[in-house]
């Protein structure tokens, strides 16, 4: 049979792969009015399981990320098992789990911008900030994402900074940008 | 009802309309190996290990969710298919990290069943080595993800029969992984009956009893029938 | 509402008018390169010149030439100015009084825009997208008045069927056929999806419809809701285009206000709603079984079919599903007939197609062409060949799912069939062009680690068949690969190709194995034993 020379692992020395759960947020509702946007939403949608997707897109907005107590609290709202929630949350690029810098920039990696050397911006971009793709800086000020396409093709290579598109980007022009991101 | 009659590899079977390539293979006393399939849950067709082809089309059908028509000629053991199901073993021992000497269930595996059958002794392709994790939180059970090949039999077993969905994927791709509660230690998610029907569905050794060691692991395949059995039928005793 | 409140609508709308438009396109390419601040700059120009009673700024979506934008065009007369700034704003305003542009003039009648026929985007960067009065005033809903006042939902169908339409989401099913088979099935409850997640890396046709005409689509959506028996539109659309969502929103509300969406359309029997569903960034989305997944709130995970959608789609109910591009197409082949669709393009593949002409090229931008029109005519005389006077290597079509055509085969008219002969697909529309710079390899390379990242991880061959392309192919790049792991890569293409559960999968070797079929040299020369005196693999 065929066989891997990694490490074997005994099923009892494993520790649990994940941080404790914390105990279900019960409260939340009175007084956040971020909660209250929640409510609303899946009020509109009147509390089905099938608006999921909406009611995650209004949590992000709302809180900028999906923290764990806000996403218990979505799943009593819709009645949906927790790991439902979870791997829906997961599945999805748009959401995240952890809280993103102040800023974002975010460079199209679409194949018009890739032909046209988006991928040197990028390099760029990582080497002046120090952190890869996907990443925040460790001040907390910048995060830097990739993008499949924007659809902004006609004026590749583009790149979104703080929701603004800017097209035709050189790795100096994009590096521009974010030094002055880094110093707002 | 009515009934369809059709050939897997030149065996005649009828076989009633609405069942699946699968059920009618079963009856011709055909194997065609699968491991997402599970009897008494929901067929999703993504192991792709039951590919067959069909006389007069040049794509391949997953058996285990295709239903039978008349006068269909199914072929189960085409050198093509042969050669693609080899390769599907393959990509999935690269993919996780499937050490069968020290494992639960060694000797009583599927996956190690379905290599044997399709004659797969080495991969061709190289091990990606994942760094995965082990769970070994809940009291009576453990998981280790380094033996998981996502079949999700466990997500559906647990949903469908048991109604608890303790399990689900989360994250997509390569990354997927099979998730307890809000990714929480599967000991501590309040769903979970400790009822062990995720172990029985278990095709490899990823969900097994805690204190099962080298080639102990042991399931009750056939209670989880039994159970759907029960419930469908009203059927109580085995 | 009434078709004689529709005609007042629309005569209100004409006598509205100022005799001078300036059209100024604010749609998302042009935007992003400042069209804003030319908008303002144009106003505050009519302001000053005091010529507020005979001249009107107006915004419009896409006027498709977006590598020169800002774009600005002066109506009646047709003046198109590119690369617009708002410095040039007062000159422009000048010159219509007899005054010279500072601006950089656009010639209307240059191949790019000559040899365009424009359906799909006929008021593409004509009207402005956010008010429904200029859509009425060119003819809007009066094609939904006469479906739903002088025909039967079969003779919708049968119109549909005989314009020939096959699906411009890259498939091509016949549309006629697709709609058919939805109206005969025995349900109550019915829907009607327009997927709009464009997902195709280089692909922006539909974007560009959505932002530039969305009433168009609403339009589209209710015939064929009526045609089918469906009460109730959805549009999936992907949270990346927010210009596209507000536009629909915008016309969604607008079209209600009118009794254009909502009960009794027309006064008829006929009720239709559209609502809006976001996308979260899947690429499989677009997938339309991991499509319905997703609308239904879950994991976009696509399913075996059968049962299609149009058996079994969305909440299990019988499901038609048409891009946008498609339903674009709806409301003009009902005006003028669909005799009169299919005596456009070629034998099989009728009508027109936009496509996403990019890369490096000198004109980009969208291009709506009639099938059967050569790929040399697209990208010599409308793309205007590589920008720095450099030699067009390929041309990729159809995304990650699609190919690479050869600049030798450049004669290959654009249709269905023909597109699949060479081992592409015609795709939702994205055309990228590359210059003998770029690396066949290297392409192959970047659409598999796009598709290793997209593919949802459900069935095996996609979820680890593309983890181990992309790694074969590394390895080929970093000139590691022995001619056997050649070999094993094409084997395993095909695997995955035959074996994988959805189209993602089916088709994510596709860039690898068409470039095999045209440049393998260029594989050759990186493998581990070959002496290959240009070691640099370029970009």
């Amino acid at each position: 049979m065929p066989s891997s020379p990694v490490q074997a692992q005994s099923s009892d020395a494993a520790s649990p792969p994940a941080p404790a759960a914390k105990p279900p947020a019960k409260n939340h509702a009175s007084g956040d009015r971020r909660f209250k946007a929640l409510d609303m939403t899946m009020k509109r949608h009147q509390y089905k399981p099938d608006a999921l997707i909406e009611v995650l897109h209004k949590a992000q907005e709302s809180f900028g990320y999906l923290e764990e107590d806000v996403l218990i609290y979505i799943a009593r709202g819709l009645k949906l098992p927790l790991s439902r929630v979870y791997g829906v949350a997961t599945f999805y690029h748009l959401f995240s789990l952890k809280p993103s810098g102040a800023h974002s920039c975010v460079v199209c990696l679409g194949t018009a911008c890739y032909v046209k050397g988006s991928g040197k911006l990028m390099e760029a971009l990582e080497a002046e900030l120090g952190i890869k793709v996907g990443e925040t800086t460790e001040d907390g000020k910048v995060s830097l994402m990739a993008a499949r396409c924007l659809g902004a093709c006609g004026i590749a290579p583009a790149m979104v900074v703080d929701g603004s598109v800017s097209g035709k980007q050189s790795p100096e022009s994009a590096l521009d940008k974010v030094r002055s991101l880094q110093q707002g | 009802m009515s009934v369809k009659t059709l050939k897997i590899d030149d065996i005649d079977i009828a076989i009633e309309e609405g069942a699946t390539i699968l059920q009618a293979a079963k009856e011709a006393g055909v194997s065609i190996p699968t491991l997402c399939h599970l009897d008494g849950v929901t067929d999703v067709g993504a192991c792709r290990l039951c590919l067959v082809e069909i006389d007069g089309s040049n794509r391949l059908f997953p058996a285990c969710v295709t239903q039978v028509a008349e006068g269909m000629q199914i072929h189960t053991q085409t050198p093509k298919l042969q050669e693609y199901r080899r390769m599907t073993v393959e990509l999935l021992f690269a993919e996780g990290n499937h050490v069968c000497s020290i494992c639960v269930a060694n000797g009583n595996c599927e996956l190690q069943n379905v290599a044997i059958a399709v004659g797969m002794d080495h991969s061709r392709f190289p091990y990606r080595f994942p760094d995965r994790k082990v769970d070994a939180s809940h009291p009576l059970f453990s998981i280790d993800h380094n033996r998981c090949i996502l079949c999700t039999r466990c997500v559906r077993v647990c949903d469908e029969i048991e109604g608890a969905h303790v399990w689900d994927i989360a994250q997509r791709g390569a990354a997927c992984y099979i998730v307890s509660g809000l990714n929480q230690p599967w000991g501590s998610v309040d769903a979970c009956t400790s009822c062990g029907k995720c172990v029985d569905a278990c095709p490899t050794g990823a969900i097994f009893r805690k204190g099962t060691t080298t080639s102990e692991k042991e399931r009750d395949r056939d209670k989880l029938e039994f159970l759907v059995t029960a419930r469908e039928k009203r059927e109580w005793t085995r | 509402m009434d078709i004689t409140e529709l005609h007042e609508i629309a005569e209100q709308e004409r006598e509205r008018r100022k005799p001078t438009r300036i059209r100024c396109c604010t749609a998302a390419g042009c935007l992003s390169s400042g069209s804003a601040g030319v908008k303002h700059g144009l106003e505050a120009a009519v302001q000053s010149a005091g010529l507020e009673a005979e001249v009107e700024v107006c915004s419009v979506g896409c006027m498709r030439f977006c590598g020169r934008g800002p774009l600005v065009e002066v109506a009646p007369t047709g003046t198109l100015y590119e690369q617009v700034t708002p410095e040039d704003t007062a000159s422009i305003v000048g010159a219509l009084k007899g005054g010279n542009a500072t601006a950089m003039k656009g010639d209307p009648n240059h191949p790019f825009f000559a040899r365009q026929m424009p359906i799909v985007l006929e008021n593409s960067g004509k009207i402005d997208p956010e008010r429904i009065e200029e859509y009425i005033a060119v003819g809007g809903y009066e094609q939904l008045h006469h479906v739903l006042t002088e025909m039967t939902p079969a003779q919708v169908v049968e119109e549909v069927t005989k314009s020939g339409l096959r699906g411009r989401g890259g498939g091509g099913y016949p549309t006629g056929l697709k709609w058919a088979t939805v109206a005969k099935m025995p349900r109550d409850q019915k829907y009607v999806i327009c997927n709009a997640d464009e997902g195709d890396p280089g692909a922006f046709m539909d974007r560009s419809v959505l932002e530039s005409d969305p009433h168009r689509i609403l339009e589209g959506m209710a015939i064929a809701g009526y045609a089918i028996g469906a009460n109730h539109g959805y549009i999936y659309v992907r949270a990346e285009y927010p210009l596209a969502i507000k536009h629909l929103q915008k016309a969604i509300q607008q079209a209600k206000k009118y009794g254009l969406l909502g009960s009794q359309i027309f006064d008829t029997a006929f009720d239709f709603k559209i609502d809006i569903r976001i996308g979260a960034g899947a690429f499989v989305c677009g997938e339309e079984t991991a499509l319905i997944q997703s609308i239904q709130g879950g994991r976009g995970n696509p399913r075996p079919r059968p049962p299609y959608p149009a058996e079994s789609g969305l909440w299990g109910c019988p499901t038609l599903i048409n891009n946008v591009e498609t339903y674009a197409n709806i409301t003009p082949i009902i005006r003028n007939g669909g005799d009169w669709y299919a005596s456009i393009g070629t034998e099989k593949s009728k009508g027109t197609k936009v496509f996403a002409l990019t890369g490096k090229v000198n004109n980009t931008g969208l291009i709506e062409v009639p099938m059967g029109t050569t790929i040399r005519q697209i990208v010599e005389e409308m793309g205007g060949g590589v920008a720095d006077g450099g030699k067009v290597k390929a041309v990729q079509t159809g995304g990650p799912s699609g190919g690479c055509v050869p600049a030798a085969l450049f004669d290959t008219s654009v249709d269905y069939e023909s597109l699949q002969k060479l081992g592409t697909i015609m795709g939702s529309g994205g055309m990228i062009v590359m210059d003998e710079d770029t690396s066949m390899v290297e392409i192959a390379r970047f659409y598999m680690e796009f598709c290793r990242g997209e593919t949802c991880g459900k069935c095996v061959p996609c979820r680890t068949g593309t983890v181990q392309l992309y790694a074969m192919l590394t390895k080929l790049i970093n000139r590691q690969a022995t001619p056997a792991d050649l070999e094993k890569m094409e084997a395993l293409c095909y695997m995955v190709k035959d074996t994988s559960l959805c189209g993602l999968g089916q088709t994510a070797p596709n860039p690898v194995l068409s470039t095999l079929k045209y440049f393998k040299p260029e594989y050759l020369e990186l493998l581990k034993s070959a002496d290959s005196p240009n070691g640099k693999v370029n970009v």
